[in-house]
């Protein structure tokens, strides 16, 4: 059974439609790639899977439930967590109480601060810094550690990769395997192809607010993958 | 000497001004709220004291036990029921609605209970001093307001600091949005901030009704007074807020010395004052904003 399923989804930003009939799913223990050119839509669709935004249409399942007319704090709680573009760590507060705010919904499940802290090593020597004072590498882990404090069900990561230095990028991706061990499903949107191809089971290609492509990395070709990315 | 004696008191009386802007802070840190009913809300605070104090025979101080919770429960209401709706619009929505509610409990504390002007009569502590030097006496109300003031920040300090329901508050005042995302219901949590935010102006008004008398309409005026308490000292610090209180506190004493008609406007002019050399405020860093 999928743990995360979206029919006909069609967001839109007051007039302007960002998504049109998106069908995606996730299943359980999979890790899925979203990618695609700037405005594709993968931003928007994390937002509506996760309650920010909301689609006129279609149904929105996880763990076999409809949650489109759930809040997000509700969405939360029953085991989705987002770790939104751009980090948006809380820079008044310390690395440890960003964790455990992390923690807000109490959820069982494996993940606590230090199991935090063994998945990423450089954060232990600051935790007891404000997160505004940490590097933008540093946020990106802590915004992963905090979106796991949740123990969610479904971790999705909202452009892991973005302004971050190449060796930073790979080492956030080296840490996939352990959360994806420790029972996690994860949905990752990404425009750095490479990176996300290299951890996905599966791979949907987003394409002007429409799903262009979508199958599993070593079954598609650069070619069939360009086209879809770019529109071409 | 006497500057030394109106610089004392002018300390003492900062408690009460900080007592008042701690909730103002509160709100406006967590949901940047900017409530014009709150001088109106500590009003009703000094009137359920006084119904207390008539109906049960109760000491004001310990009509606080019947008015914190009173006033924590009407925050929690109101804030739920009522200014939740308006958040969504940007700040004009709050604005006019809490301008609003100020005019209705004006006019209902009017209907009930008349325009006569009233106070809280706490006995003997009112009136006793410790008279350190002949030109320097410290009254005990003044100084156990300054106690209960401190206590009261230091109080919330720790709340804010070391409870998970504080850190929620603190991320929520950081990024709204992102503190969903960690499963935070920000209207639960908003209802929270006015009922706390209440509870401690429960105090703030029934030690004001108590220091002074109290009538419908001078909420707008503990409003400014708060107000300018609050941005003195800088927003988003408690501290910051007490000595904010402070100054206006011994400018306002300072300026009484001068001439009686000068107490109020020697504050506004300390606060003009520090919106144009230092708009964050005398004791937040110049780089925070």
């Amino acid at each position: 059974m999928s743990l995360l399923s979206l029919t006909d989804i069609n967001s839109r930003y007051g007039t302007f439609q960002a998504l049109f009939g998106v069908e995606l799913r996730v299943d359980e223990g999979e890790i899925v790639a979203v990618i695609g050119a700037n405005g594709a839509g993968k931003s928007t669709m994390l937002k509506t899977v996760v309650g920010i935004m909301r689609s006129p249409t279609g149904e929105v399942r996880f763990a076999g439930r409809p949650v489109g007319h759930l809040p997000v704090h509700q969405r939360v709680s029953l085991g989705m967590s987002l770790v939104p573009e751009g980090r948006r760590v809380f820079p008044s507060l310390t690395v440890r109480e960003n964790l455990l705010v992390g923690g807000w919904v109490k959820r069982p499940g494996p993940w606590t601060v230090t199991k935090i802290l063994q998945l990423f090593p450089l954060l232990e020597r600051r935790i007891d810094h404000p997160a505004g004072n940490l590097s933008g590498g540093e946020q990106q882990a802590l915004a992963i550690g905090r979106g796991l404090m949740a123990n969610p069900r479904l971790l999705m990561l909202d452009e892991v990769s973005l302004g971050l230095a190449p060796i930073v990028v790979r080492h956030l991706y080296a840490a996939i395997p352990a959360i994806v061990e420790a029972g996690t499903t994860i949905l990752i949107v990404e425009q750095d192809i490479g990176q996300a191809l290299s951890v996905a089971d599966r791979v949907y290609c987003f394409l002007e607010g429409k799903v262009a492509l979508s199958g599993r990395p070593r079954e598609l070709t650069r070619e069939q993958i360009a086209a879809a990315y770019f529109g071409v | 000497m006497d500057l030394l004696n109106n610089v004392v008191q002018g300390l003492l009386l900062g408690g009460l001004y900080a007592l008042f802007a701690t909730g103002l802070s509160i709100i406006f840190g967590v949901m940047r709220l900017v409530n014009l009913a709150h001088g109106d809300l500590s009003v009703i605070a000094a009137y359920v004291a006084l119904v207390a104090v008539d109906v049960l025979g109760l000491n004001p101080f310990l009509s606080l036990v019947l008015v914190v919770p009173v006033m924590f429960i009407l925050g929690y209401g109101l804030q739920r029921f009522v200014l939740n709706h308006t958040l969504e619009g940007g700040p004009m929505p709050p604005l006019l609605v809490t301008f609003g509610l100020s005019i209705i409990i004006q006019n209902l504390l009017l209907e009930i209970f008349s325009a006569d002007s009233r106070g809280l009569d706490a006995g003997r502590i009112e009136d006793a001093a410790i008279t350190v030097t002949s030109r320097l006496a410290v009254g005990w109300f003044p100084m156990l307001t300054l106690v209960v003031a401190v206590t009261v920040l230091a109080g919330l300090q720790l709340f804010l600091e070391r409870t998970q329901l504080g850190r929620g508050f603190r991320a929520t005042s950081d990024d709204q949005r992102a503190a969903q995302l960690m499963g935070i219901d920000n209207r639960h949590l908003y209802s929270l901030a006015l009922a706390i935010a209440l509870a401690t102006v429960a105090v703030a008004g029934v030690f004001l009704g108590i220091r002074t008398t109290f009538s419908p309409s001078v909420g707008p005026t503990r409003l400014i007074f708060a107000y300018e308490a609050v941005i003195i000292g800088g927003l988003g610090s408690l501290w910051g807020t007490l000595a904010g209180g402070m100054v206006l506190g011994v400018a306002q004493t300072i300026g009484a010395q001068l001439s009686p008609g000068w107490a109020v406007l020697a504050g506004h002019l300390v606060f003009l004052a520090v919106l144009v050399f230092r708009p964050n405020g005398l004791f937040i860093r110049q780089a925070a904003v």
